[in-house]
């Protein structure tokens, strides 16, 4: 009982002791519960029937007929479909371009050259999809570049994106484009960090550039590379809306539509607040779930300092 | 590395190490090249913008496009609504984001884990968009700055980064500050925020480049054409390739041959571009700074 008092009295000085400091924190609460908290609680939209007038807390409830007309809307599993399908083949081919990258630079010893080609390679990722959406029409356009090259080799001109064989492709390409220069500094900053003795005597064991990369470098990157291929497993329902929405059009809906596009048109454009509420809803839980399996596999592999929480 | 005299094998594959890295050089160059090609050319029907295949130069030199894009008050108005968003985002950002990660950074400071895990979370879950919409039309904040600036202004990630940051600064340095009897606030406004301004230049760099690229809270929260940033503007003549917009431009200017829909797009392209390429070399190594800080957690 003394003891509860006695630290109930310490708890007492040390707010008292640190009075200020919780004063500083009221704004970002008060922000954080109107901004983050209010919209979490909106969520709530997923269940009503929404009626503009009543305000969320007045509209009918609906139970769970959103999620019902979700599971009968085939247009839905299309849609989710093309999520999944997108970010993995962005995942999959997208992935070991940076570690690539990043190990040939590091075998360059001309820093100029390095540092040249790493601050090229950053650049696209400070532009907008807005512009780069913009510079891809004029590439695949029909007299555009590509198709030069593709008339070189003798073949006939085409509308890439307006052609749902290829418009996958081009996400995922022009995605690589925007982010490997980007995606390699953590990979650069992990090989830095990698004692070069461990070279010098590979060296005088005689290990070639390609052994020393194989034996050393690879493995050294191995925990990086295990730790950010968890995390990207977490994004995998964000197939990238930016571009997707500045790239896409009607005639290639059927691969390029994900869920983000989908919410932004049923629910902003079509107004039909509950059932966009609902399958954005949908999408944030399975995220949720996604990253708490994540965070766990990462303790497990990688250790405690690298989870999330 | 080590100095090792190298062999000719060595030399070859440097060789084409640097030929291999001078190709994706010349990659992700290239389509910003076509665009500065296409918007300076003058060659009428000849020209770069009409011509089909790899375009290297142009046919010849006009600044005539430029000059059109001079007068187009849309984007002027984009411009200046970007600026402004950018200088007001950043400011609140760094404001607020400091003095919620600096009591954060105190380990012992009451209730911090709740604290924190608050923070945090919103990292792990979101309302959406439809709720965060009508959020913003219920606070009647739809078509002022406020409705770009606010919602994003402290970033749980921000204030990670910032708190470890914080957390780094030896504590004899503001123990031997309360020692001369000065309070948090002073020691926060004149020890530890003079020390944090790589911390702070590099998240002001985020936030700001954020907001220069920012158009989807635009597009959604902002319909009155005289608020739309930049970007909105530019996707309204790129994207959706409005010919209303692209004639009227013309038409304003009195010229109507010379002119393709192209070349006005990869000019405006140029514009909304030219400030960050002007930026970009001095700058880009304090956002790698900052990656490297986000990567080793505290």
């Amino acid at each position: 009982m003394s003891s509860r008092r006695a630290r109930s009295v310490e708890k007492k000085k040390k707010i008292k002791q640190y009075r200020v400091l919780l004063i500083m924190l009221i704004p970002a609460m008060i922000y954080y519960i109107i901004f983050h908290y209010l919209p979490m609680y909106g969520v709530l939209l997923a269940f009503k029937d929404f009626k503009i007038t009543e305000g969320i807390l007045g509209s009918p409830w609906a139970g769970l007929r959103h999620f019902e007309k979700i599971m009968n809307d085939t247009y839905f599993f299309t849609v989710l479909k093309n999520t999944i399908i997108i970010s993995l083949y962005k995942l999959v081919f997208g992935f070991p371009v940076p570690i690539i990258f990043a190990l040939l630079l590091s075998e360059i010893s001309n820093v100029k050259f390095k540092k040249m080609v790493q601050t090229v390679s950053y650049l696209p990722h400070f532009i907008s999809w807005v512009v780069l959406a913009g510079i891809f029409f004029t590439l695949f356009s029909l007299d555009g570049p590509i198709n030069g090259i593709v008339k070189m080799f003798g073949g006939d001109p085409m509308l890439f994106l307006a052609d749902d064989r290829y418009f996958r492709t081009i996400l995922v390409v022009t995605s690589i484009f925007q982010g490997f220069g980007w995606g390699s500094i953590i990979y650069f900053a992990a090989i830095s960090s990698i004692d070069p003795q461990l070279y010098e005597a590979a060296v005088l064991d005689g290990a070639s550039r390609f052994k020393r990369m194989v034996y050393i470098s690879i493995p050294m990157l191995a925990p990086v590379i295990a730790i950010m291929l968890i995390l990207s497993m977490s994004g995998i329902l964000d197939a990238g809306f930016d571009q997707i929405f500045n790239m896409y059009n009607v005639k290639v809906y059927n691969v390029s539509d994900i869920i983000d596009t989908y919410v932004y048109r049923k629910g902003l454009i079509e107004m039909n607040y509950s059932y966009a509420t609902a399958v954005g809803l949908f999408k944030s839980v399975v995220a949720l779930i996604l990253i708490v399996i994540v965070n766990q596999t990462v303790k497990w592999i990688g250790g405690k300092e690298h989870a999330i929480w | 590395m080590i100095n090792v005299k190298k062999s000719t094998g060595d030399k070859i594959i440097d060789g084409f190490l640097y030929l291999i890295l001078l190709g994706i050089v010349v990659i992700t160059l290239y389509p910003f090249w076509t665009q500065v090609i296409i918007s300076l050319d003058g060659g009428g029907a000849d020209s770069a913008a009409y011509s089909s295949g790899i375009i290297l130069l142009p046919t010849q030199f006009s600044f005539e496009s430029y000059k059109l894009a001079f007068k187009f008050d849309a984007l002027w108005l984009g411009y200046w609504n970007t600026i402004l968003r950018t200088m007001l985002g950043v400011i609140l950002s760094i404001f607020f984001t400091s003095i919620t990660a600096y009591p954060l950074a105190k380990r012992d400071l009451p209730f911090n884990r709740t604290f924190t895990s608050f923070v945090l979370f919103t990292m792990l879950f979101a309302g959406g968009t439809i709720p965060s919409y009508l959020l913003i039309k219920e606070l009647q904040l739809l078509n002022t700055i406020w409705s770009l600036v606010i919602p994003g202004m402290i970033s749980a990630f921000n204030v990670l980064i910032m708190r470890n940051f914080f957390r780094s600064i030896p504590e004899e340095l503001e123990d031997s500050a309360r020692v001369d009897g000065a309070g948090y606030v002073r020691i926060f406004t004149q020890i530890v925020i003079p020390i944090s301004k790589p911390v702070l230049a590099t998240i002001a760099l985020w936030v700001g480049v954020g907001h220069w690229n920012a158009w989807f809270d635009s597009l959604i929260y902002i319909s009155d054409p005289n608020k739309q940033v930049l970007q909105i503007v530019l996707r309204k003549i790129i994207i959706q390739n409005s010919m209303a917009d692209i004639n009227s431009v013309i038409q304003n200017i009195g010229k109507t041959t010379e002119f393709s829909g192209r070349q006005l797009q990869a000019t405006v392209v140029m514009f909304s571009i030219i400030p960050m390429l002007i930026v970009y070399p001095f700058i880009q190594k304090y956002f790698v700074k900052g990656v490297m800080v986000g990567a080793v957690k505290g």
